[in-house]
């Protein structure tokens, strides 16, 4: 029963990887203008990161691997908005992805105080 | 010439983002990913800010992009240490395969 249901997972992640790979490196005549940008192909290249955190927050067997799976969210929502200034040019990207490090380390202290078991006023 | 360098360590922090979350994905244990992901994603992360200071010059965003360099070489450790020593309080078990566990032997 456990089996297949890790194989049902599997396969639909793999379809999930393999769908963002086409789209990122095989030439679509109605997405090309999307895709003739380096920047969209890094865009692409991240999604695929944040699919396999999703991944690991869906099946970690233990409260502490999700808990590490948020955190490296974060960290990586933050280069996220760093491409996304590049991208359009707008400055106040930046003051977000500050804004994300600073609550994601607040975030990150937070459950590993709940993972101690201890109250958040110790 | 700027924007090419900008681009090369971009390119350089993704190839360290997707590694760390191959080793979130591929290792056996809560510990062993915690340490792939730390170190791979916050040098991919750095790099990915150091790119855009690279790409925008001294201008507001790359100050604030190395305000951002900055805090997240203080704080991304600070937060794995906590995990991890929360992770080893709250009683997971370590990997079978590990060779010695010296906070356990330490809190005897």
């Amino acid at each position: 029963m456990k089996d297949h249901k890790i194989l049902v997972w599997g396969l639909l992640f793999t379809g999930i990887i393999l769908a963002l790979l086409l789209i990122t490196f095989y030439p679509i005549p109605s997405l090309l203008k999307w895709q003739s940008g380096l920047l969209a192909r890094c865009f692409f290249i991240l999604m695929l990161c944040f699919g396999f955190c999703l991944l690991r927050l869906m099946v970690g067997p233990t409260p502490a691997d999700r808990a590490v799976a948020v955190d490296t969210l974060g960290i990586l929502i933050v280069g996220f908005c760093a491409l996304l200034s590049i991208a359009t040019g707008r400055d106040w990207y930046i003051d977000i992805a500050i804004a994300w490090a600073l609550q994601s380390f607040i975030g990150a202290l937070a459950l590993a105080k709940y993972l101690e078991g201890k109250g958040f006023d110790e | 010439m700027n924007e090419g360098l900008g681009y090369i360590l971009i390119l350089t922090g993704l190839c360290f983002d997707i590694f760390g979350c191959i080793g979130l994905i591929r290792l056996p244990d809560v510990y062993n990913r915690l340490q792939a992901t730390t170190k791979c994603v916050t040098l991919g992360t750095c790099s990915i800010l150091l790119g855009a200071l690279v790409i925008k010059g001294f201008s507001v965003t790359g100050i604030k992009a190395l305000l951002c360099i900055i805090f997240l070489l203080l704080t991304a450790p600070v937060a794995a240490h906590a995990l991890a020593r929360g992770a080893h309080k709250s009683g997971v078990k370590l990997w079978e395969g590990s060779v010695c566990d010296q906070y356990a032997e330490d809190k005897k």
